[in-house]
């Protein structure tokens, strides 16, 4: 089989889903003019969501969604014995995401809330996957970006270096010339959030809510020195930065 | 002669969510039929509480990764009539176009990938790719559409970016929206091509007489807001929901059921279709008769047919609201507010039926309550009790187990159940 150039094998895949809105998995069906070509790369073993066949010779496992009961802990850790690759894919996998939003109350009166005397199995915490297997790439986003998901998993089939951008979403926002939302007196994430997804929230005028998590090297610091410079909520910055779960520590750091 | 077998369907592909179907049947004679939602509770209404109204959208549209802009909406709607913000008219037709393009990207995405292996006898779409190329292209390409819709309504697809209280904090470029009404008039035939697919698929006969329930503005087909109906003659006001919905919960489902006039009631495009026949396109009623489809039509599997009549509606109207978007300066699309304490409910018809957010702020515009209660906690009780009638109806047909098992399958598949979302 030959893809753009290079002759591989078909990825014999699986994709797995956990606590999530599975939003990651529909990109994979979503660009719809590239879609038949790269499908045409995959070998799909496993896709409940598209698919009845269930079989379990995938090298390869996309993990979608958070771990919030222990019975998914034991499916994880099955899948990860059985997958060669394991990629956490999109930030409830990567970052616990905004299921862990339900931390910051007890898990008896999450229950209690919902479902009154009803016995409910949950978890105190949303947890990513890597608190309790090896994952070997992560690809964040809230949805992720399909032409990221599209580039890495041709990465894989082709052995090529993998990476994510390593500077924030400002730089993509620059790049699109956008006016800065803090210019608009919004509190945006785009100065210490990871770039990728072509600053697709500060571009549609709404602020960075930081779901690819934290770029390399940010200057924490600094951005709360602009947030504060600016005249802005304090509160209202620490609201977004509990978002999705991917900047704990940082919110940890300021106390 | 009398057989014994259990249909134990564990995490029932092609469907969002995590539900299993368990059937017994001893003696030849049906023993026990239930519809399982077996999916980890997320506990949204929880989330919410002590969050800004501002941001409370863009946590609830992560529901579902499906209907993203039917939830944003739903929690946009009953806030600003919690906390009395009137969006602007612009914004107002930017949403419905919006709504427009994710039930387009919805209905595809089921018809098509979902439920068509189900009537070709084959696992998943792939192999349709190599014996009906034609037809998954229409598909993709009507998906697509969807997809674009939303995208230059929305900033994106799935987990809108643009849709905020007040109104849309972009509006789209007037030339993206006249290229896509160019895209949307080339598509047209893509969407006969599909009819005419869909046409040559045997629907199994099977009716369960049941309550139907949607929104109703007698003025258009229903998208955003108005009266709750049903087609046993109930009529409640949008803040009434908690009296369309009467929810309990089961021991062998996280998600809740609910009952209305009758044992379960059923939401979605059928519930649509039903209620709001008279609202719908002339090419839409068109594709109906066709397919033999009149209101009130009580055979679940006939929501596959009313989500491709319902497609016709949408391509059909697109063009007219794009005009009258590009007739507009697309200027006066925000209105800026104050946060205030308040309460009200948020319906929407999402692909799969009305969707209800239940919203209440304090002075500072913060969340104190929440509730959501979405189509397919509406229909649970509902495939619950057609998985037995139709088992039943099969057994006494002289069906075996593989034919059983598929078409109970068939049946669920035909609710386009979000199970993920129903469960909190």
């Amino acid at each position: 089989m030959n893809h753009l150039g290079f002759d591989t094998e078909k990825l014999k895949i699986g994709s797995f889903d956990f606590t999530c809105c599975e939003g990651c998995q529909l990109q994979l069906a979503n660009k719809e003019a590239t879609l038949p070509e790269f499908l045409a790369l995959l070998d799909i073993r496993n896709f409940r969501e598209i698919s009845s066949e269930r079989l379990d010779d995938y090298d390869i496992a996309l993990v979608e969604g958070s771990i919030t009961r222990s019975d998914e802990v034991e499916r994880l850790k099955a899948i990860r014995a059985q997958a060669k690759v394991l990629v956490a894919y999109g930030t409830c996998a990567c970052f616990g995401g905004m299921n862990a939003q339900k931390n910051k109350f007890p898990k008896e009166e999450c229950i209690r809330t919902v479902y009154g005397d009803k016995e409910i199995d949950t978890m105190q915490e949303s947890h990513k996957i890597s608190d309790f297997v090896t994952v070997d790439y992560s690809i964040p986003g809230c949805p992720v970006n399909k032409e990221e998901v599209e580039r890495i998993v041709v990465s894989i089939a082709t052995r090529s270096p993998i990476g994510l951008p390593k500077y924030p979403v400002c730089v993509e926002c620059k790049q699109r010339l956008n006016t800065c939302l803090f210019d608009l007196g919004e509190v945006c994430l785009g100065p210490i959030s990871r770039a990728g997804c072509d600053a697709v929230c500060p571009s549609g005028k709404t602020p960075c809510l930081g779901c690819r998590g934290p770029a390399d090297d940010i200057n924490y610091a600094s951005f709360t020195d602009l947030v504060r410079d600016k005249g802005l909520s304090t509160e209202e910055m620490r609201e977004k930065l509990a978002f999705y779960n991917g900047f704990t520590e940082y919110l940890n750091h300021e106390g | 002669m009398k057989v014994d077998f259990n249909i134990d369907i564990h995490h029932l592909p092609r469907v969002e969510g995590h539900g299993d179907i368990r059937i017994s049947v001893r003696d030849g004679k049906l023993a026990d039929a239930k519809w399982a939602v077996v999916e980890t509770p997320r506990f949204f209404e929880v989330m919410v509480k002590g969050l800004s109204a501002e941001r409370v959208p863009f946590l609830t549209s992560r529901i579902c990764g499906i209907c993203s802009i039917s939830h944003s909406l739903a929690s946009i709607r009953s806030l600003e009539r919690a906390m009395q913000i009137t969006p602007p008219e612009t914004a107002r037709v930017i949403r419905l176009l919006a709504m427009h393009g994710e039930t387009l990207q919805s209905h595809a995405l089921h018809l098509f990938f979902l439920a068509a292996p189900d009537f070709a006898g084959t696992p998943s779409v792939v192999p349709l790719l190599q014996s009906h190329p034609e037809v998954v292209e229409a598909g993709l390409m009507l998906k697509e559409l969807g997809n674009e819709l939303s995208i230059a309504t929305c900033g994106r697809a799935t987990h809108p970016v643009s849709l905020v209280l007040g109104g849309v904090s972009k509006a789209p470029s007037k030339q993206r929206l006249a290229e896509i009404r160019r895209m949307n008039v080339e598509r047209r035939a893509m969407l006969d091509r599909a009819s005419d697919f869909f046409m040559t698929l045997r629907i199994p006969e099977f009716v369960r007489e049941t309550e139907f329930i949607s929104l109703r503005d007698g003025e258009s087909y229903p998208y955003i807001g108005g009266n709750l109906v049903s087609t046993d003659g109930v009529v409640r006001d949008e803040n009434d929901y908690l009296l369309m919905t009467n929810e309990y919960t089961v021991d062998f489902s996280t998600s809740k059921f609910t009952r209305v006039s009758r044992e379960s009631s059923a939401a979605g495009a059928l519930a649509r279709f039903n209620n709001n026949f008279d609202q719908l396109h002339p090419r839409a009623k068109e594709a109906a008769a066709a397919f033999g489809l009149q209101p009130v039509c009580h055979n679940p599997f006939m929501n596959n047919v009313a989500q491709l009549v319902e497609c016709h509606h949408i391509v059909a109207s697109t063009e007219a609201i794009i005009d009258q978007l590009l007739d507009d300066d697309l200027k006066d699309i925000r209105t800026s507010y104050k946060p205030r304490a308040g309460a009200a409910t948020g319906a929407v018809e999402a692909p799969r039926g009305v969707l209800y957010h239940y919203m209440e702020t304090d002075e500072n515009g913060k969340v104190v309550k929440a509730d959501c209660i979405i189509p397919t906690t509406q229909n649970n009780a509902n495939i619950h009790h057609d998985l037995h009638a139709l088992a039943e109806q099969a057994l006494a047909e002289g069906k075996g187990e593989k034919e059983v098992e598929k078409l109970c399958e068939m049946l669920v598949r035909s609710y386009d159940p979000c199970i993920s979302c129903s469960v909190h």
